[in-house]
């Protein structure tokens, strides 16, 4: 994945909370097997509604989604982070999230800026004052910010994802540094295994 | 020492390395494919040169797109078409185990775990899908993963986990007749709420508990997720040992003996101690049903719509007001008096033969309305085989339900059983999100004894009104 250091752009308010997977990408867009083109799923069942938010020219380009309590909850599918990266979304704010859904956007670089309840309430009050303002998440300082407004927030981000982003770095690359412990894991485990269970075909051996 | 909760158990055994600075690499024993999350974790397999490091600890399935028609009707959408060809090729390039479409052992990935008895205490499940909690039921810590997760234990068969906090949930007391796993466990979502179980690996503890069968510990266990959880967790005992005695996926003879005296030390220490304790009372418990649009939303079969002047938190009362108007109801309806257009029996929740046992003993004699289309999508080939062997096909093409091939079906509309706008579905999955079940679809979640009754009745019933 590519490094990412500070996202700087505009922001967009999802006002709603409970926003679950099914509803970022609906289940329709599941069955392409590429890793792109989800970007014109993106919350499609909402997408012809004229008055939905993403709809309104103002907040058109906006690399920021603001969002309300436990965003991305449901299913594991992570489609929904293809989606929200190939529509532009480089960062979500909001008070809380699903964690497959965080889990899911770490691997692709999608930050997760979690803040309390009432400072998304007021970043939403900023944005809607003005949409032209500038919104910063700096994965560096783990900040989120509203230069123009002096309004600066931290928010958590565990020291590992942190570095991950920073770094752009792969997961598995990461993982396979440990391969004399995996080595060694498999050589004194005692995991049953599926071999003799079932034939070429699928079919259960018959014992 | 203190003692250790079951999660803490397996986390031990499971710990590959636990680098300084990282996140614990944890062993993954058993892995599960299905054609949806797969695709892109092959791809990038592929674009990194590398293979999968155990496909004896793999095991995929089509489930989530396949139709639920006679395997002689063909695919017809050259999407889903394609995905599903997608995994048998895949499998056969990287040597997977893949039961396709018509395959004996084919159904929906947490039904056929359990079945074939690949799903074991002690072990570290997972699969591209959030229901994999299913198999917590066994005692296993199961866990749904993204498609980045799921390359990545393909390639290295372990993962990198935070690890939880524990939650136990207490379920005391006898269940009264008539009250199912599903309803104790759509108790606990409203209970915990979709985020009350965020961070944590609850286990089900308590008579209740104890009392049900391997399926209802399933259903129960399948539904972890929708409060936040992602995983659940059931201790072994003599039920887990005797379901899986005789299965094929587990040794024979003193082999099972030893294996069963191994899988009963899969159970919390007496003197264990969890960061979370939630108690419910068992026999306060009755048929629940949801109303809007999250599972936490839930009801008693006997009452009303919930009006949103009533909710002090105006949140609360926004979002009833918005799930409210997406379900087209009228607060202070009593839930019995809503007709349904739609009846789904299936789904990793409700699909296992006990669950067809439950709903044909309803529908056994009746006639489903006519005003209703009422579906039964069996969990695999192999409850589909049992159900046939037992005569519930009759039952329920007697009463006027349709009988289809095993699939996830209606619970997500990937293939062509869907709702159309507007219309309302009484459905024994576990989601019931705006338009999961097909565009304006609007769901209500129960039990499969509910389902068949409201099928009979045309509206949402009660079995025992059935028969009245
Ligand atoms: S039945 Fe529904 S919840 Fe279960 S695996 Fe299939 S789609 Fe997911």
């Amino acid at each position: 994945m590519k490094a990412v250091h500070v996202i700087e752009g505009r922001a967009v308010a999802l006002e709603r909370s409970d926003v679950d997977t099914d509803q970022i990408i609906p289940s329709e867009w599941l069955k392409r097997v590429e890793r792109t083109g989800f970007g014109r799923g993106l919350f499609s069942e909402w997408r012809d509604d004229p008055s939905f938010v993403l709809n309104d020219p103002r907040y058109s380009g906006a690399h920021i989604l603001i969002a309300g309590p436990r965003f991305g909850t449901g299913s594991s599918r992570e489609h929904a982070v293809w989606a929200l990266m190939d529509y532009g979304f480089e960062a979500v704010v909001a008070p809380s999230f699903g964690d497959i859904f965080r889990n899911n956007s770490s691997k692709q670089g999608l930050v997760i800026a979690q803040l309390g309840a009432e400072d998304v309430d007021e970043l939403v009050g900023l944005i809607k004052d003005d949409p032209t303002r500038l919104v910063v998440v700096d994965v560096e300082k783990c900040q989120v910010e509203v230069p123009a407004a002096g309004w600066t927030r931290h928010f958590e981000l565990d020291a590992m994802t942190r570095e991950r982003l920073l770094n752009g770095w792969d997961d598995i690359g990461l993982t396979l540094r440990h391969e004399d412990e995996i080595a060694s894991y498999e050589s004194r485990a005692t995991t049953p295994t599926l071999t003799g269970i079932f034939d070429g075909h699928g079919h259960v051996v018959a014992r | 020492m203190a003692g250790r909760t079951l999660y803490e158990k397996i986390w031990d055994e499971h710990l590959v390395a636990a680098p300084d600075g990282e996140s614990p690499l944890l062993y993954i024993d058993l892995h599960l494919v299905h054609e949806v999350t797969s695709p892109q974790a092959f791809d990038g397999l592929r674009l990194g040169g590398r293979r999968v490091r155990r496909p004896d600890l793999t095991l995929a399935t089509a489930d989530h797109n396949v139709p639920t028609d006679p395997i002689s009707v063909p695919v017809t959408d050259p999407i889903s078409k394609r995905q599903l060809e997608a995994l048998e090729e895949n499998c056969g390039e990287f040597g997977i185990t893949v039961f396709p479409r018509g395959h004996e052992n084919q159904g929906i990935v947490h039904v056929i775990g359990p079945e074939l008895g690949v799903t074991q205490p002690g072990m570290t499940i997972v699969c591209g899908d959030s229901h994999t909690s299913t198999h917590g039921a066994f005692a296993a810590l199961a866990f749904g993963i993204g498609t980045s997760e799921v390359e990545h234990v393909l390639a290295t068969q372990t993962l990198p986990q935070q690890r939880a906090k524990t939650m136990a949930v207490v379920v005391d007391g006898t269940t009264p007749a008539g009250v199912s796993a599903k309803d104790i466990i759509l108790a606990i979502v409203a209970k915990l709420g979709t985020g009350g179980g965020a961070g944590y690996v609850v286990e089900y503890r308590g008579q209740a508990i104890r009392d049900l069968s391997m399926e209802g510990r399933m259903t129960l266990c399948n539904m972890s997720i929708e409060a936040g959880a992602r995983a659940g967790l059931v201790a072994t005992d003599e039920t887990t040992i005797d379901y899986l005695r005789g299965r094929p996926g587990v040794p024979t003879g003193d082999d099972f003996e030893r294996a069963a005296q191994r899988w009963r030390g899969f159970v919390s220490d007496d003197d264990a101690a969890f960061d979370t304790t939630v108690t419910l009372d068992a026999t306060q418990l009755v048929p629940f049903i949801t109303w809007g649009t999250n599972p936490a939303q839930v009801v008693a079969l006997d009452a009303r719509v919930p009006d949103p002047s009533n909710f002090t938190d105006p949140d609360a009362a926004s979002t009833t007001e918005r799930s409210l108007s997406y379900m087209g109801l009228t607060p202070g309806t009593p839930i019995k008096e809503i007709p349904v257009d739609v009846v789904f029996i299936g789904s990793c929740t409700n699909s296992r033969i006990e669950d067809l046992r439950a709903a044909a003993a309803v529908a056994r004699g009746h006639r489903v309305a006519s005003s209703v289309r009422a579906l039964v999508v069996p969990g695999s080939h192999r409850v589909k085989s049992q159900a046939e062997a037992e005569g519930l096909d009759e039952v329920f093409l007697g009463a006027g339900f349709e009988w289809r091939e095993p699939g996830c079906s209606m619970c997500l509309g990937m293939n062509p059983d869907q709702l159309t706008p507007g219309q309302r579905s009484a459905s024994t999955s576990n989601r019931n999100f705006e338009g999961r079940q097909g565009r304006g679809g609007r769901t209500h979640l129960v039990s499969p004894a509910v389902a068949a009754a409201t099928a009979i009745l045309g509206r949402f019933a009660s079995p025992d009104e059935v028969n009245q």
